[in-house]
C-alpha cells in the first residue's frame, strides 16, 4: 500500500513539475521579473518571530491565460470613436455578460458572472460631454444590467430594466460630470450579483483633460469564495498579492495619476494607503483642486478618488488597504521607483 | 423443533438416490468456487467497464465535486513553524491552492503534490510566528475557493518522542489510570469481610460504575467519531465496536470449550479487559489534548482522575469476594485496567488520530457491556431476589451517582 502510494505521488511530483515549470515560465515573461529582494524564496525554516513580507503571501503562478492584472493596470477603452452629424464624439462599446470561471489567487478558481470574461470589467475612458453609447448582451445564466455612476436619464440608469439571459439592451447617455465614476449591475440581489464580478470604472476626463502622468486603475475588490458573506481574497484589480510578486514599476520624480474604485463586498470601507510618500487626493475627481494631502484614504462601496504623487527616494514601496486584515487576504502591492538612466 | 426435522431428513435424502457427496444434478457442473465468485466476477467486471467507459447518463456530474478535507492535527514541533496534518475523506481529489493562518495568506510546503486523492494524507508545513499561550486558526484554500479550517486552541509547543515527554506521559497515565485502580484494588479484604447482603450491593454498585463508564465512553466514540474523515464513517465505526466487542468477547468464551458459567476470577478479568480498554480510549483522549494545549496537567485533573477511576477498583475485586486471588493474579488484574491509560497518553500525545480514539472508546463500550451482562450472570446466580431488592437498586444507584460525582471533578 505505502509502495503503491509512493509511485502515485512520483508521478504526480512529476507531472506537476513540469507545469510548474511552464507556468513558472509563462508567469515570469507575462510581468516581468519578480521582485527579487532578501528573503523572498527561503521562507520555511526562519526563527520565530522573524517573518517577513514575503512570508505572508500567496504560492505559486497564475495559470496561462489568465486575467493579467499588469495589463489591466493601464488599458483604458476609448471605445469606436466617431462623430455625431451635431460634431458630438460618439463612444461604442460592446458589454457582453458571460459566467466565466476566474483566478483570484494562484490556483484558486471562484465561479464569476464577468463582462467581456474579465472582472472588473473593462476601463471605460472618455470625455465630458462625448455620447457614450453601451450595446449590452446578456450571454450568462441570470438577468443583468449596467448601472452607470454619473448623470443621465431615468430609462439608462439600468436599475429597472433587468437584461434576460439572451436578450440585449442599447445604454446611451451623455457623459458627465468629469470625475472617476464606476458601473456595476443592479439587478437583485444586487449583492451577489456585485460580488461576483460585474463592475468596473468610468473614467470621464474633464475637457482640458488633467496634467501628463503615468496613470493607472485600480479597483478595490474581494472574493467570497466559499459563499459565507465575507471575502476570502482581498485585492486591487482581482488577484491577491499580485502587485506584491510582480511590482509596479515607476520612475523616481514622475508624475503618477491612480484612479481608485471601491466596490468591495461586505465589508463597510476599504482604503487605500502608500509608503514612504503622500499623495494628493481629488474625491470623485469631480473638482480640479485637492481636498487634502494625506497617506491614506477611506472609501466604502462605490466610493472612489483620484490620487496624485511623485516619488523622490528609489526603491521598493508598499501600498496596500490599511485594514490590515485586507492587506494580508491579498490586497497588498509594491511600487518599485527606479531611478532615472543616468 | 429437531424432533420434528427428524423424520423429515431420510425422507428427503431418500428422493435423490445419488450419493450425498456426488453433484447434484440440477445445479450443473461447474465448480463450487465458481459458483460462489460468479457474482463477484460480474461485479468486477462491471467496476471495470464504468471505469474504461467514464460515467454515463445521470452518474456524469453537472454540478461541482463536493469537496471534503479534515485537518486531524496541527502541530507545532518548533518555535516559528506549523505542521498541519490533513486526511481526504472526500469522495473526489481535492486541491489544496493556498493556506491562510489566522485571516492572513502564508506560504508553505506541501510533502508531496497539491493534487490530495481520496483517503491520501499531506503534512504542510508553514513558517508562521505563532504566540505561545494564543489560539490561532489555520484555513486550506482549495481550487474551487471552499475553505477548511482546523484550530490550535493554546499554541504551545508540540512534545516530540523524547525520554522526557515519554516520562511525562508515561507519570500522566500512572496517575490517571495505574495508581487509581491499584488503591481500589485494597478493597479486596474489605469485601471478603462483609456478608452476603453486602456483597450483593456493592456487586450492584459495580454494575452501577460500569453502566456509567460505558455510556461516557460511547459518548466520547460519538464525540471523536465526528472529527473523522468522513470516508472512513466514523459512526459506523462506533457500531462495529460496541456490537462486535462482546460478540467476539462471547464466541472467545465458546471457543475455549468453557460452557459453564465463567468463574469469578474470569469474571473479573473481564471486567479488568473492559476497563482497560475505557481507559486506553481515556489515555488517549488525555494524551492528545495535553499535547494540543487543551488540558493543563493541573492537579485538580489528576485528583478527578484519582478519585473517578479508583471506584474502577473496587469493581474488578467485587466478584473475587469469596475467592482467594492469588497476589499475581490480582497484579496483573491491576495491570490490565490500569495500564492501557499509559499506553494511550503515549500513543494521544505523539499520534492523535481521531479514528483510533473512536475505534477504541468503541471497543470499551462494547467489553463494558460484555462484562455488565456477564456480571448480571454473575448475580442471578448468587441472589435470586436480583437487582430489584431495595439494597440492590440503591447499590446500583449509587454506583452512577458515584461516578457521576467523581467525573464532576474531571473536565469533559
Amino acid at each position: 500500500m505505502a509502495r503503491k502510494r509512493d509511485l502515485v505521488d512520483q508521478s504526480m511530483t512529476r507531472r506537476n513539475l513540469l507545469k510548474a515549470g511552464a507556468l513558472g515560465t509563462v508567469g515570469a515573461a507575462a510581468a516581468g521579473t519578480v521582485l527579487a529582494l532578501p528573503g523572498l524564496g527561503q521562507s520555511p525554516g526562519n526563527q520565530a518571530g522573524q517573518a517577513s513580507h514575503h512570508d505572508m503571501m500567496t504560492v505559486g503562478h497564475l495559470s496561462p491565460g489568465s486575467f493579467d492584472p499588469n495589463a489591466f493596470l493601464t488599458h483604458f477603452d476609448a471605445g469606436l470613436v466617431s462623430e455625431l452629424p451635431s460634431g458630438q464624439v460618439l463612444r461604442e462599446y460592446e458589454f457582453i455578460a458571460e459566467d466565466r470561471e476566474i483566478e483570484v489567487a494562484p490556483g484558486v478558481f471562484y465561479p464569476a458572472w464577468t463582462y467581456n470574461g474579465q472582472v472588473p470589467g473593462p476601463t471605460i475612458r472618455c470625455t465630458e460631454g462625448d455620447r457614450i453609447r453601451v450595446r449590452f448582451i446578456n450571454r450568462g445564466s441570470h438577468s443583468h444590467s449596467i448601472h452607470f455612476h454619473g448623470m443621465h436619464p431615468s430609462n439608462m440608469d439600468g436599475a429597472f430594466e433587468p437584461v434576460n439571459p439572451g436578450r440585449s439592451f442599447v445604454y446611451e447617455f451623455n457623459a458627465e460630470p468629469f470625475g472617476l465614476h464606476l458601473y456595476h449591475c443592479h439587478t437583485v440581489p444586487i449583492k451577489r450579483h456585485i460580488h461576483k464580478g460585474l463592475y468596473g470604472a468610468f473614467i470621464v476626463d474633464p475637457k482640458a483633460g488633467r496634467p501628463p502622468a503615468r496613470e493607472m486603475v485600480m479597483v478595490m475588490n474581494g472574493f467570497d469564495t466559499n459563499f459565507d458573506n465575507e471575502n476570502e481574497v482581498y485585492a486591487v484589480n482581482t488577484v491577491a498579492f499580485h502587485y506584491q510578486k510582480y511590482p509596479i514599476r515607476i520612475r523616481q520624480g514622475e508624475l503618477v495619476r491612480i484612479y481608485v474604485v471601491n466596490v468591495t463586498e461586505f465589508d463597510l470601507l476599504n482604503s487605500f494607503h502608500i509608503h514612504g510618500n503622500l499623495f494628493r487626493l481629488y474625491r470623485t475627481g469631480t473638482d480640479l483642486t485637492r481636498y487634502e494631502w494625506t497617506d491614506v484614504v477611506a472609501l466604502c462601496q462605490g466610493e472612489r478618488a483620484v490620487l496624485e504623487f511623485t516619488y523622490n527616494h528609489p526603491g521598493p514601496f508598499m501600498f496596500h488597504a490599511h485594514q490590515s486584515e485586507f492587506a494580508e487576504l491579498g490586497w497588498s502591492g509594491v511600487f518599485l521607483v527606479e531611478a532615472p538612466h543616468v | 423443533m429437531s424432533e420434528l426435522q427428524v423424520p423429515v431428513l431420510p425422507q428427503n435424502s431418500s428422493v435423490h438416490p445419488s450419493a450425498p457427496r456426488a453433484p447434484e444434478p440440477r445445479g450443473g457442473r461447474l465448480p463450487l468456487w465458481f459458483k460462489g465468485f460468479a457474482p463477484l466476477i460480474l461485479l468486477a467486471a462491471l467496476v471495470v467497464l464504468f471505469l474504461e467507459v467514464g460515467p454515463v447518463g445521470v452518474f456524469r456530474q453537472s454540478f461541482p465535486p463536493v469537496e471534503e478535507l479534515t485537518i486531524e492535527r496541527i502541530r507545532l514541533p518548533a518555535y516559528g513553524v506549523m505542521e498541519v496534518q490533513i486526511v481526504n475523506g472526500g469522495p473526489e481529489a481535492v486541491t489544496v491552492a493556498q493556506v491562510m493562518v489566522d485571516d492572513a495568506n502564508w506560504v508553505h510546503q506541501v510533502n508531496g503534490s497539491r493534487i490530495i486523492e481520496r483517503l491520501e494524507r499531506r503534512t504542510i508545513t508553514i513558517p508562521y510566528p505563532w504566540v505561545e499561550g494564543e489560539p490561532h486558526a489555520v484555513s486550506l484554500v482549495t481550487r474551487t475557493g471552499l475553505t477548511f479550517t482546523g484550530e490550535v486552541a493554546v499554541a504551545t509547543l508540540s512534545p516530540s518522542v523524547d525520554t522526557r515527554y515519554l516520562t511525562t506521559f508515561a507519570l500522566l497515565g500512572v496517575y490517571a489510570g495505574v495508581i487509581p485502580v491499584f488503591i481500589g484494588l485494597l478493597w479486596l479484604p474489605f469485601v471478603r469481610a462483609i456478608g452476603r447482603r453486602w456483597i450483593d450491593f456493592f456487586l450492584s454498585l459495580t454494575i452501577g460504575l460500569l453502566v456509567f463508564l460505558g455510556a461516557d465512553a460511547l459518548v466520547e466514540a460519538l464525540e471523536t467519531s465526528r472529527l473523522v474523515a468522513g470516508a472512513f464513517q466514523g459512526a459506523s465505526l462506533v457500531l462495529l465496536g460496541v456490537v462486535g466487542t462482546p460478540l467476539v468477547l462471547a464466541a472467545l468464551g465458546r471457543w475455549r470449550g468453557t460452557r459453564q458459567e465463567r468463574t469469578p476470577l474470569q469474571v473479573a478479568g473481564l471486567i479488568a479487559l473492559g476497563i482497560g480498554l475505557h481507559n486506553l480510549g481515556e489515555g488517549l483522549a488525555i494524551g492528545a489534548s495535553y499535547a494540543t494545549g487543551e488540558i493543563a496537567l493541573g492537579t485538580f485533573l489528576v485528583i478527578g482522575f484519582l478519585l473517578h477511576n479508583t471506584t474502577e477498583g473496587l469493581g474488578i475485586v467485587t466478584p473475587l469476594a469469596d475467592q482467594r486471588p492469588r497476589l499475581r493474579s490480582l497484579v496483573l488484574l491491576g495491570a490490565l485496567a490500569g495500564v492501557p491509560t499509559v499506553i494511550g497518553a503515549w500513543l494521544g500525545g505523539f499520534t492523535y488520530s481521531p479514528l483510533w480514539t473512536t475505534l477504541f472508546f468503541s471497543i470499551g463500550v462494547g467489553a463494558i457491556i460484555a462484562v455488565v451482562y456477564e456480571l448480571y450472570r454473575l448475580f442471578s446466580r448468587r441472589a435470586s431476589a436480583g437487582l430489584t431488592t431495595p439494597l440492590n437498586t440503591a447499590g446500583l444507584l449509587l454506583g452512577m451517582m458515584i461516578m457521576y460525582a467523581t467525573g464532576l471533578l474531571v473536565p469533559a
